[in-house]
């Protein structure tokens, strides 16, 4: 019955609260569990400890005196187990409200609640709905980010099997987890890999099956300074950011419009079927390729020389797919 | 974890929240408490009912918690909750790293789609926040690319429209076509799957429902007209996403490498793996054009199997794009990049 073990877990962390010093297991026994047996009673303060834990109660073991070294006591430091004093004014305290809804995910989205709630029975007045800005959304889809997420919080080694576009089937991977991050909507884990023995990025979308955290919290460290974005940016995309010279039809290439710093309208195209625009866009160079091929005949690359190359090749090859040239 | 929950974990958990409150506010009204802990009020007395039997450990009456039950049960209730003698609870704990991370990578979100004024305001709360939560959080183990203003802007005045009931008039970009066209709409809903926004909505010029990625509405306007409800069942996400998909016709992709990423992001029928890298898929196309772009992207990557028909608009696709390179005017306009005739 959930009454008799809240009130059991209650009373388990007031005893170890009010108490200056360590308390004696065999205290802890005594007054908690007098009708369990020595096996019982090991199983459930175990469990009872582990629940008050997950709560965020710190619940400390340590040595009674030097005299008697295997009796080992328990005890919650009030400072460590209470939320420090924090004053929020009424705009942080809107800004606080909004944040409360920006998780479109269920753990998460619980997570932040309950923090809210935290907050409130501070009386750090939390205030629900009143600032009139726009309110950013964060989903996480991914089955496999609850695992690494709880795996970055806490350090622990995660095992799951991955398949690379391309691989017929997935390999198993072994990762230490230094962070997650979404980019471009998609969440990846980046840490390192103790198979290559190197950091690696992994797309979560692309895990299969079930991920499995093995190992202790606190398994390993983030090496210092480790700015767990640039290592995404770097792994995810290779920087090759540059500028390209682009004509693009009348109300066409809204993609690449979108790439846009400048628009140059009603320019003499390649061909004189429509008006054509003349945009400089900056990106990577393989995005912008890509781009420019799926307009086909509405877009055309003027510079630089490389990407003209690259996009001629890549038409020569589709059109002449199969037999010949058309 | 939910706090609704009836497991002693979230019951204690709503008690150690529900203590500091009452001790912050003296007393609070049974109703209010239960909406603070997102629980019923019956729920809070039954918590209630487990703290009346915690307490000091001496076993003594004085040593347990006081509540007084008569306010909130029998004839003379008042519907008031006073707690007494529970001092050592009176703050809530500690941010578990979990909910610290969450809230400040939340935070960070909004910095990130907020105006200037308002990014100072949140900096100053993540500063406290951070302080706050200073032990344990794993908040710089997260991060997230910048959160497009734009888009949380275009997400706020969608949802403002759909909470308000009133039509929208929008530019709405449509890839296979790549043309964008002005609609107006009625707003049902919104939702996000996959890492997009989406808007559902019934088209007023299709008469129809449809279903519209936000990141390609390029503008939008409020209007004052209120929006008529439509009490068609809701849609099916991917079956409305992909409705063109179940009625097109098959078309079979070979992939190389570089382009096997089209399974993830397409629904296909089928995946063959067969043999050297080499995967044939079978997707469903409505609009060939779709077909088009998507085989012009991929290039050289892919090659179109079939039906011939496709096949064959493929490469005239490909082979029309490279005329415009071989055009003389387009050796032209590439060696001056500011020709004659320009005003």
């Amino acid at each position: 019955m959930a009454g008799r073990k809240s009130e059991r877990l209650l009373n388990l962390l007031i005893m170890l609260l009010v108490q200056q010093r360590f308390v004696p297991k065999s205290r802890i026994r005594e007054i908690l569990y007098p009708d369990q047996g020595e096996e019982a009673f090991e199983r459930m303060f175990d469990r009872d400890k582990e629940e008050l834990r997950s709560l965020g109660v710190p619940v400390e073991v340590g040595t009674l005196d030097a005299y008697f070294v295997d009796e080992v006591g328990y005890r919650i430091r009030p400072d460590e187990l209470a939320l420090p004093e924090i004053s929020l004014d009424a705009d942080e305290a809107a800004v606080v409200g909004l944040a409360g809804k920006v998780w479109q995910h269920a753990t998460l989205a619980d997570a932040t609640t309950e923090a809210l709630r935290k907050l409130a029975a501070a009386d750090v007045p939390v205030d629900v709905g009143a600032l009139d800005v726009v309110e950013p959304r964060i989903g996480a889809d991914e089955p496999a980010f609850d695992t690494f997420w709880l795996a970055t919080q806490e350090r622990r080694p995660v095992v799951f099997g991955y398949r690379r576009p391309g691989e017929g089937s997935a390999t198993t991977r072994h990762l230490q987890p230094w962070g997650v991050v979404r980019h471009s909507g998609r969440w990846y884990a980046v840490g390192f890999d103790t198979d290559r023995g190197e950091e690696r990025v992994f797309r979560l979308s692309r895990v299969e099956g079930a991920a499995r955290l093995v190992g202790e919290p606190g398994a390993y460290e983030v090496p210092d300074g480790t700015d767990i974005r640039a290592v995404a940016l770097r792994l995810v995309s290779p920087p090759d950011h540059e500028v390209a010279t682009l004509l693009v039809r009348a109300g066409a290439g809204h993609a690449l419009r979108r790439m846009a710093v400048q628009v140059e309208a009603d320019v003499p195209g390649p061909d004189r079927r429509t008006t054509w625009d003349r945009l400089t866009v900056h990106g990577h160079g393989r995005t912008v390729a890509d781009e420019v091929l799926t307009c086909g005949a509405d877009a055309f690359v003027e510079a630089p020389a490389a990407l003209v190359d690259d996009v001629r090749d890549r038409l020569t090859a589709l059109a002449g797919a199969g037999e010949g040239t058309p | 974890m939910s706090s609704a929950g009836t497991g002693a974990r979230e019951q204690v958990a709503r008690l150690l929240t529900l203590v500091p409150l009452l001790h912050a506010r003296g007393s609070v009204r049974l109703e209010d408490a239960a909406e603070a802990l997102g629980t019923t009020t019956q729920q809070v007395v039954r918590d209630l009912k487990v703290l009346l039997m915690c307490g000091l450990p001496g076993g003594y009456p004085d040593d347990l918690i006081d509540v007084d039950l008569d306010a909130l049960e029998g004839e003379d209730a008042d519907g008031v909750i006073r707690v007494s003698n529970a001092d050592y609870l009176s703050r809530p704990l500690r941010l578990t790293p979990t909910e610290a991370t969450a809230l400040i990578v939340a935070l960070r979100a909004v910095r990130d789609s907020s105006p200037g004024a308002t990014r100072e305001v949140v900096d100053r709360t993540l500063a406290k926040l951070e302080q706050a939560a200073a032990d344990g959080s794993a908040h710089r183990q997260v991060e997230l690319d910048g959160t497009d203003p734009e888009a949380a802007e275009v997400r706020t005045t969608l949802e403002r429209a759909v909470a308000e009931g009133r039509q929208v008039r929008l530019t709405y970009w449509v890839p296979t076509r790549d043309e964008a066209g002005e609609r107006v709409v009625d707003p049902v809903r919104l939702w996000t799957q996959g890492g997009f926004d989406y808007l559902e909505a019934w088209c007023r010029s299709a008469e129809g429902r449809r279903v519209f990625r936000l990141d390609r509405i390029h503008a939008l306007e409020v209007l004052e007209e209120p929006a008529d409800a439509h009490d068609e069942a809701p849609t099916d996400l991917s079956e409305a996403l992909f409705a063109h998909a179940r009625e097109g016709r098959l078309a079979t992709l070979r992939l190389r490498p570089g382009a096997h990423w089209v399974p993830e992001y397409y629904p296909v029928e089928e995946v063959r793996h067969v043999g050297e890298g080499l995967l044939e898929v079978d997707l469903r196309v409505g609009d060939p054009r779709w077909l088009v772009r998507l085989a012009l992207r991929l290039a050289p990557h892919a090659d179109v199997l079939g039906p011939p028909d496709l096949v064959w608009t493929c490469r005239q696709a490909a082979g029309d794009a490279l005329a415009l390179y071989d055009a003389p005017s387009s050796s032209m306009a590439r060696s001056h990049p500011h020709p004659r005739g320009m005003t």
